[in-house]
């Protein structure tokens, strides 16, 4: 880079060693502006190609005076990432334009946040245009393969709209990092040994091989995952314009493919529906003429909680089954001597097919092993025994179930507890206290009560363990001292 | 008749892959082969490296293992009762065919999918051989999306997320009612439980582990799915819902919707009928909605009592032209939640316009530069010196900001 001026207030010519010299830029640049010099009195030209800037004058050589040593010229980081990529636009005024940028930022330091500025958006513009650029390239390089004295090589020809093939090619190094490749361009030539990269000068299209046998395989696939009915001729080009189609060995297939897709499509619509395959038969017969149907049972005369559950997996008694992922049953020995019974599954147990193993699950663990009373001797369920939700965005919200839901659960819970015949149920909540004593009851009120019920069952009163998890630090240590309590409480009427 | 050639297999393979509409090659873990010296790499993005006629991208290459089956799903094209032309690759044909075009940087990777034979497991433990080949004795670092076969083994699930970037399991139908009509051997319970099981393997692996810094590796791209759009008469709000639910439980990065295309071998029990491009492209639309404009599912077809979306126009300005009260929007005041369901504001410009109003008052012509067209927005917002006036309540406001009608042809 130099920079050369005639005096004071006239223009500056700044000679840059390539299209794509960033370094050059900048130290030009930087000095420009910490000297205070306009925008418009500076012209940017390549070593070597003077006819660019017709401002330009030969004789125009005395130097600036030199920038102090302590000058400091600031900018956001956003720019210098912005100007890298901007460099490599083919647009010949991009120099000037970066330089014209980054004077104003010098009296706008908030410049680039104002998306809606001409100058911003050009700039913005420039760069996506130059990395779309580059994404077009990663996708659209078509290498041949070569057999040299070394062995295998690959060999691509790329026409770029920008100067990026130096700005590009580490990606191919990191992605072909075990082969040997070079891709040709008419600006400059990326070549990568297996071990260095090389940017060479700009080749020709002759340079690079002709074919390569892959290209009839590669044909055969694009015609193949090809659907003419689905023909959108215009979202195609959209996204591979007609420019790289020279260069890309499948483009030569799409004039065909369009013109026969109507008649493809007619001709599969109007198709007459075929005879099964000979095979059909054998296949159904061999395969599913002898699968176990799932249960359709009510578990009604079910002998075993295994029974049961398998009956519940189909569970149609309420339309709670449409949304969650599987019935989630009830867990422990059955001899249990107590049965734990909460709400209904929640988030992860809805996931996990099992009870009591989400956030509440883990609390209520270790409140009852702080009580003495050991899970696995207990049997845990719930009320309801499908999850019941409102899907927000990746999350899932607990809803509560209402009385029909519990209802048609009861079914269940009933079942259950004939089998174990437990000493004492542990009503976990509003819904399960619900579900037990077949009507509402006022859980905060009765909480820490045994109900008897007309079957003679004992029903102890508590909240739900969730209900701890919603309170904040401070109430989560009393309650759940409360909770231990009732836990305690369960202990002693085990006994 | 002879066994078919390499060339022929692909033919038959690739044509059989086709109806998944999946392709994407995005968020998988960043990786590359300089430390490897293999080939392969993943970055932010992926890459669609052509596009067939039929505006689909083409990243992988998406083929089956084999297009015999003993499924019988009506819809499929490789049916057991179909009389398609029947292939089978082995495994190395695969491999090499994956390297051979990477190398030829024609793809991103490989996303292979396969026809049940003889049972399950088998399937599954010869798409998770290809993945370990490809990974374990070629250093291969490209994309790998392995379609999970739902009734396979947690072993085999494990291992697959082990090499795969990504994993996916077809809803296959928006409901339970449909799949056992038109797949009758699918079980929607066992598709769910495996999407279930998925989840709980990508939350764990999510989660550093005590002992040593490193993962588990288990799919890094996370999960996706498909479901068939027009095969049955469900309509777009229950298809819709189903989508809310799957992305609500099972965190899949994408629901595809696969208009429903005839077939060169049909079954009689569907519609034969061109696919429903422009349905297809508008539940695309509400699922963006639902994803990245924050409109929830119940919201977008409250306006249509057919739970149909309004094929003419798409449905974030339909959602605006039946919530006429909510506008205009004030781009200098507004939150964000609400310029969002601005039609024909996207996140992008969005977020360019909440960071440019802090520094200075936006005029018309300063949306303009960061919107895609302003004609279609102005109606909608009051700027600096520009409010819409009574253009909002007018009868004609939809036939000024909607496409005109040439747009109806894709369908």
């Amino acid at each position: 880079m130099a920079i050369a001026a005639a005096s004071k207030g006239t223009r500056h010519t700044v000679r840059l060693a390539s299209q794509t010299d960033f370094a050059g830029w900048r130290d030009a640049a930087r000095t420009l502006a910490l000297q205070g010099v306009d925008p418009s009195d500076v012209s940017w030209t390549i070593d070597g190609n003077d006819a660019v800037d017709l401002f330009a004058s030969p004789t125009a050589i005395a130097n600036l005076p030199p920038v102090p040593a302590t000058a400091e010229l600031r900018v956001p980081r956003r720019f210098v990432d912005l100007a890298e990529a901007v460099i490599c636009h083919s647009d010949p005024a991009r120099f000037g334009f970066l330089y014209r940028i980054l004077w104003r930022l010098q009296r706008e330091p908030h410049l680039l946040s104002v998306a809606t500025d001409p100058d911003v958006r050009r700039l913005e513009e420039m760069e996506k245009s130059v990395r779309r650029d580059i994404h077009k390239m990663r996708a659209f390089v078509r290498f041949r393969r070569i057999a040299d004295e070394a062995g295998e090589r690959f060999v691509a020809w790329f026409e770029p709209a920008h100067f990026i093939v130096e700005r590009n090619a580490p990606f191919f190094v990191r992605r072909f990092t075990g082969m040997r490749w070079t891709i040709l361009t008419p600006q400059a030539t990326a070549d990568w040994d297996g071990t260095n990269l090389a940017i060479g000068p700009g080749a020709s299209k002759a340079d690079a091989p002709a074919e390569d046998a892959a290209e009839e395989l590669w044909r055969t696939y694009f015609r193949s995952i090809f659907n003419p009915a689905r023909l959108k001729v215009k979202a195609m080009a959209a996204e591979m314009p007609k420019k790289y189609w020279r260069n890309l060995p499948e483009a030569s297939l799409i004039p065909d493919l369009i013109a026969g897709a109507e008649k493809s499509a007619r001709e599969m619509i109007e198709r007459m529906p075929t005879m099964p395959a000979p095979h059909h038969q054998t296949v159904q017969a061999k395969h599913w003429k002898n699968r176990p149907e799932e249960t359709q049972t009510n578990g009604a005369d079910a002998a075993s909680i295994a029974e049961l559950r398998q009956a519940a997996a189909g569970c149609r008694r309420c339309p709670l089954w449409r949304d969650a992922t599987q019935t989630v049953f009830g867990e422990g020995p059955e001899n249990a001597r107590v049965v734990f019974v909460g709400e209904q599954p929640g988030d992860q147990e809805d996931i996990a097919g099992k009870p009591f193993v989400g956030p509440a699950g883990r609390l209520f663990d270790a409140i009852i092993e702080d009580a003495g009373i050991e899970r696995a001797t207990t049997y845990v369920t719930n009320a309801v025994k499908h999850f019941k939700f409102e899907p927000r965005g990746k999350r899932r919200i607990h809803a509560r179930p209402n009385a029909g839901e519990i209802q048609a659960c009861r079914w269940w819970i009933g079942h259950e507890l004939k089998l174990i015949k437990p000493d004492l149920v542990v009503a976990l909540g509003a819904t399960a206290a619900q579900s037990l004593l077949g009507k509402a009851v006022p859980i905060t009120k009765m909480r820490g009560q045994t109900v008897t019920r007309e079957d003679g069952l004992e029903v102890f009163l508590t909240v739900h363990p969730s209900y701890l998890l919603r309170l904040p630090d401070d109430a989560k240590a009393a309650e759940r001292g409360r909770f231990l309590a009732d836990m305690l409480a369960v202990k002693k009427l085990m006994a | 008749m002879p066994a078919p050639t390499i060339r022929e297999k692909l033919a038959i393979l690739a044509d059989a892959a086709k109806y998944d509409a999946s392709c994407a090659s995005s968020g998988a873990d960043k990786r590359n082969s300089l430390k490897s010296g293999g080939i392969g790499s993943t970055e932010a993005t992926g890459i669609c490296h052509a596009y067939a006629p039929d505006g689909r991208c083409i990243s992988l290459l998406k083929i089956l293992l084999t297009n015999f089956c003993i499924y019988d799903c009506a819809y499929c094209i490789n049916r057991s009762s179909s009389n398609v032309r029947r292939a089978r690759f082995a495994v190395d044909e695969v491999v090499k065919l994956t390297l051979d075009f990477y190398r030829r940087n024609y793809i991103e990777g490989l996303f292979l999918s396969s026809g049940v034979i003889r049972s399950p497991d088998e399937t599954m433990a010869e798409m998770v051989e290809v993945a370990r080949r490809l990974r374990l004795e070629h250093s291969f670092g490209g994309y790998i999306h392995l379609k999970t076969i739902p009734e396979a083994s947690q072993e085999l699930i494990e291992q697959a997320g082990l090499y795969a970037d990504r994993l996916s399991i077809n809803v296959e139908l928006p409901t339970d009612e449909g799949v056992m009509r038109l797949a009758p051997e699918k079980r929607p319970q066992t598709i769910r439980r495996s999407m279930a099981g998925l989840r709980e393997k990508l939350e764990a692996a999510a989660e550093p582990t005590l002992r040593t810094k490193k993962r588990p590796r288990f799919a890094p791209g996370g999960q996706s799915t498909q479901m068939i759009v027009g095969a049955d008469a469900t309509p777009d709000a229950t298809i819709l819902k189903t989508s809310a639910r799957l992305y609500g439980s099972y965190r899949l990065r994408r629901v595809y919707y696969s208009a429903f295309s005839p077939i060169p071998d049909s079954s009689a029990a569907l519609p034969s009928m061109k696919p429903p491009l422009m349905r297809e492209h508008r539940l695309y639309q509400a699922d963006w909605m639902m994803r990245f404009y924050g409109f929830d599912q119940r919201e977008i077809l409250a306006g249509r009592p057919d739970g149909m979306l309004d094929l003419a126009i798409d449905p974030k300005l339909a959602w605006a032209l039946d919530h006429r009260a909510t506008f205009p929007v004030d781009v200098n005041r507004a939150p964000r939640e609400l310029l969002l369901r601005v039609p024909g504001l996207g996140t992008k410009a969005v977020k360019r316009i909440l960071a440019s109003r802090v520094h200075r008052r936006l005029r018309l012509e300063d949306v303009g530069r960061v919107c895609q067209s302003i004609a279609a927005v102005r109606p909608f917002i009051v700027a600096e010196g520009w409010s819409p006036g009574g253009t909002l309540d007018s009868e004609r406001l939809r036939e000024t900001v909607a496409p005109k009608a040439k747009q109806l042809e894709l369908f």
